[in-house]
């Protein structure tokens, strides 16, 4: 190879590895700030803020979901496989919110541990398999085991 | 080795003349493939367990991410070769592949937030997956833009190369962001190593767009180079002749 060509490749080589590594130290800096959400376990540690609008995510505990009679108030626990987190929330649940499947709440943590959510939102798995098939008992252990967070 | 055909890229009219006999071939590919595709994945195969007949929207939407984040790669390095070598044709095909990169990006963008309201129940959430693809985007735009930016075109490819480069390190970020990070978007359905998670009849429709759409992008990147570099060598006489017909 010519030489100035030569001289060429390797600044663009360069400019490449170190725009890229400015990055990704930016990137691993504000880890836990690119966070989507804290999972269960998070809570239980004590490392999430309270009265401060933050996202929890997890499994939604099959049995756990309890509807009021009289109005849209909902109450149900997620787990992550390690920690489980209460939720109340009082709007309409997307239509692919379910036991045994991932959601991604955001609200406030009160002082009694419970998470008090402002909007829910269904998190699905990259599954994708016909009707029969789709609800069986090993996809609800995988999320139950923090597998589909 | 033979390096022949390497520096016969160097001469536009070459590239012009020999990629002219396969558009059709390309044309008819993208249009055979993208017509069975979508008519078997949107009308045929069954519906998803959950999102019943939503998760359709795959058939569009995966093939043209793959696309956006592929054509960023064609774009970087034809950026990279019109750097070293000073080669005029690859910065046309660095030019040609962002405009088609930020279309492919935007129905990435679009497809994605109308599948988001039913399935998740929201358009849009500032989470790492796609904000990532929403600077994918942005970086093409920019690219464009710079393009535009420089009264001498030679700088102005300089400058985009650049850009173009600098963001190489967002592809890497867009794949690995729902591994590396707790987010909304699922994780990767297609593997590559491992087992697929989708059921091969839902398969077969989506491998077929995905080829249509690798199809259609090389036909799209050849005719828009192609035209690209008729209005670059309009000075030369081969380009002359090609356009007044006198072949």
């Amino acid at each position: 190879m010519h030489p100035v060509r030569k001289q060429r490749l390797i600044l663009v080589l360069v400019l490449v590895v170190l725009s890229s590594a400015a990055v990704g130290f930016v990137a691993y800096a504000m880890r836990g700030n690119i966070d989507f959400f804290y999972p269960p376990k998070a809570f239980a540690a004590g490392e999430v803020p309270m009265e401060k609008r933050i996202r929890a995510g997890g499994c939604v505990i099959p049995g756990s979901v309890q509807r009021a009679d009289d109005s849209l108030d909902v109450q149900f626990v997620i787990t992550d496989g390690v920690a489980e987190l209460t939720v109340v929330f009082d709007k309409i649940l997307p239509d692919l919110f379910a036991e045994g499947e991932a959601a991604v709440i955001a609200g406030r943590l009160l002082p009694s541990g419970v998470l008090q959510a402002d909007q829910v939102l269904a998190k699905h798995d990259e599954n994708y398999t016909p009707p029969e098939v789709a609800d069986t008992m090993v996809s609800h252990e995988a999320c139950m085991n923090g597998g589909k967070i | 080795m033979n390096w022949q055909w390497f520096h016969r890229l160097g001469s536009p009219r070459w590239f012009y003349q020999k990629t002219g006999a396969w558009l059709p071939w390309l044309a008819l590919a993208s249009v055979v493939l993208l017509s069975v595709g979508s008519v078997w994945g949107l009308g045929f195969v069954y519906e998803h367990g959950q999102q019943g007949n939503s998760y359709r929207i795959i058939y569009i939407h995966v093939p043209a991410a793959l696309l956006a984040l592929a054509g960023y790669y064609v774009m970087a390095i034809s950026g990279a070769i019109g750097l070293i070598w000073r080669m005029k044709l690859s910065f046309a095909v660095m030019r040609a592949a962002a405009s088609i990169g930020a279309v492919l990006s935007f129905i990435c963008l679009v497809t994605g937030s109308l599948w988001g309201k039913p399935t998740w129940g929201t358009y849009w959430e500032w989470e790492a997956r796609m904000t990532s693809m929403l600077i994918l985007l942005f970086l093409y735009i920019g690219v464009i833009a710079l393009s535009h930016a420089a009264s001498r075109e030679q700088s102005a490819d300089k400058a985009s190369a650049l850009l173009a480069l600098v963001g190489t390190v967002n592809i890497p970020i867009i794949y690995w962001s729902v591994n590396w990070w707790n987010s909304l978007h699922q994780r990767a359905t297609l593997r590559v190593i491992e087992e697929s998670r989708i059921d091969p009849v839902m398969f077969y429709p989506l491998l077929i767009m995905i080829i249509g759409f690798y199809c259609m992008y090389a036909w799209t990147l050849l005719t828009h180079t192609r035209t690209l570099l008729l209005k670059r060598e309009m000075r030369t006489k081969w380009a002359q002749d090609e356009l007044l017909g006198g072949r």
